[in-house]
């Protein structure tokens, strides 16, 4: 079993122009960074990003659209990027809006063997627009499709060897759902440790669904939106 | 008449003990700050918190603790995390108490738009048709009329929908309203402001009978 690989552009490597990749985080909370920088640096094109936000202006996703190589974004909410409202009402991105948990489910669905679902969410709105619809117990339900996605590119605080993923915090949120939906997964880490020294009470992502993982370097972290409250 | 703060305290007087809550972007935001007292809630947070904690102290930031505003936040006693099917999970399951929301519209009908303006704004819904969609109780909490000083509380609403039949109340400046097949029923009226300019503001059939309470805070 050797799953830790040298780097993100390692890790990266056999990602084409046109592919589908899944991209943990929220905002600019549990992002792979590394990930992201190594997609940029390696000029790949046409992709089609599948991430809850697309980052901001000059971080995250945000750099990947600054470099035009987005084709299409599926999320849930894109405020908070200039670039991006500018290239979507230019008609130079493609972009597909779907409700959170939609999306998160759309993700949970594709790592589990379920090809669609049924959920409330958008009914009577423009989500609904050519979907099936169908009624339980008298309230109407929209059919949802599983993702699918060729990669799925996750961040995690610690990992192991095996590939096994301890999340920190709200960093959780979209990583372990798109950790078990990619056909390769691939894990970036703050602490990569040898196949043991993580408590298996304690696992989130199971090795199972990741096959690539490396420990990350230079977080930035950076915070969205900074907000505090005196100490008196 | 209420300002943003008041409609805020306003709405908080409708948590009751034990209540799990999701609180939207904006004013509904503010409601945490006017839980009353001996009431303990639990503030939901979708991107994966239970159990949302006031801002931290400065220096005490956490980049990797947010809520879904995206602000820093902390955690509050009996906190847990999850991930966000998890957590859209529980919304569509009905087990969050009390949802609060703003909005760009609300239809006598209880229907709402607030994620889209057409060529204008293009943002996203991010969780809000998840939580529109299998809310047990929704209110709305936003200014009764635009910028261009139009109704916001509408027959019908114009915006792209977020959600059918779902707000059961609405909160604005001017009153409480309750939605009920009969429209918008003026339940309680701000300070210094006329049934008539109610009437004249609100597009949507509203129903003005019966008692109506002028809003007072104790404190």
């Amino acid at each position: 079993m050797n799953k830790v690989v040298a780097n993100a552009a390692e890790a990266i490597d056999d990602i084409h122009d046109g592919d589908v990749l899944m991209l943990g985080g929220f905002g600019l909370c549990g992002i792979p960074e590394n990930c992201i920088s190594a997609l940029v640096a390696k000029g790949v094109k046409d992709l089609t990003c599948i991430s809850n936000n697309a980052g901001v202006d000059d971080f995250g996703i945000g750099l990947l659209l600054n470099n035009r190589q987005v084709k299409k974004m599926i999320s849930s909410y894109v405020g908070e990027n200039e670039e991006f409202e500018r290239q979507l009402l230019s008609g130079e991105l493609e972009v597909e809006l779907i409700p959170q948990g939609t999306l998160a489910e759309r993700c949970r669905a594709a790592g589990s063997g379920i090809p669609a679902f049924y959920t409330p969410a958008g009914v009577g709105t423009e989500v609904a627009e050519g979907k099936e619809t169908r009624v339980f117990n008298g309230k109407t339900y929209l059919m949802e499709h599983a993702f699918d996605a060729k990669f799925a590119i996750v961040k995690a605080w610690k990992g192991d060897t095996h590939g096994n993923l301890i999340y920190k915090d709200t960093a959780r949120n979209f990583n372990p759902m798109m950790a078990s939906a990619g056909k390769i997964t691939i894990a970036e880490v703050e602490e990569l440790l040898p196949a043991g020294e993580l408590d298996p009470n304690q696992i989130h992502t199971p090795g199972i669904f990741v096959h690539r993982i490396f420990q990350g370097t230079n977080y930035e972290k950076r915070i969205e939106q900074r907000t505090v409250r005196d100490r008196k | 008449m209420l300002d943003k703060y008041g409609i805020a305290k306003r709405i908080a007087q409708e948590l009751q003990d034990g209540y799990y809550v999701n609180l939207g972007i904006g004013i509904p935001t503010l409601v945490a700050n006017y839980i009353p007292e001996g009431v303990e809630v639990v503030l939901q947070s979708e991107n994966g918190l239970l159990g949302m904690g006031p801002f931290p102290f400065e220096g005490e930031e956490d980049p990797d603790l947010i809520n879904a505003g995206k602000q820093t936040i902390t955690t509050a006693k009996g906190a847990s995390f999850f991930d966000g099917a998890t957590s859209f999970g529980m919304i569509r399951a009905g087990k969050v108490d009390l949802t609060v929301l703003g909005a760009m519209e609300v239809s006598d009908t209880g229907d709402i738009a607030n994620w889209k303006i057409p060529g204008k704004m293009v943002k996203g819904m991010g969780g809000a048709m998840d939580l529109v969609a299998s809310a047990k109780n929704i209110i709305v909490a936003m200014q009764h009329t635009n910028k261009a000083g139009e109704s916001k509380l509408l027959p019908a609403c114009t915006l792209p929908i977020t959600g059918l039949h779902c707000v059961k109340k609405v909160v604005t400046e001017l009153g409480v309203f309750d939605i009920t097949e009969r429209g918008f029923e003026l339940r309680e009226i701000a300070e210094d402001v006329t049934i008539d300019e109610v009437k004249a503001k609100t597009l949507g059939r509203l129903v003005v009978e019966g008692d109506i309470k002028t809003i007072r805070f104790s404190s």
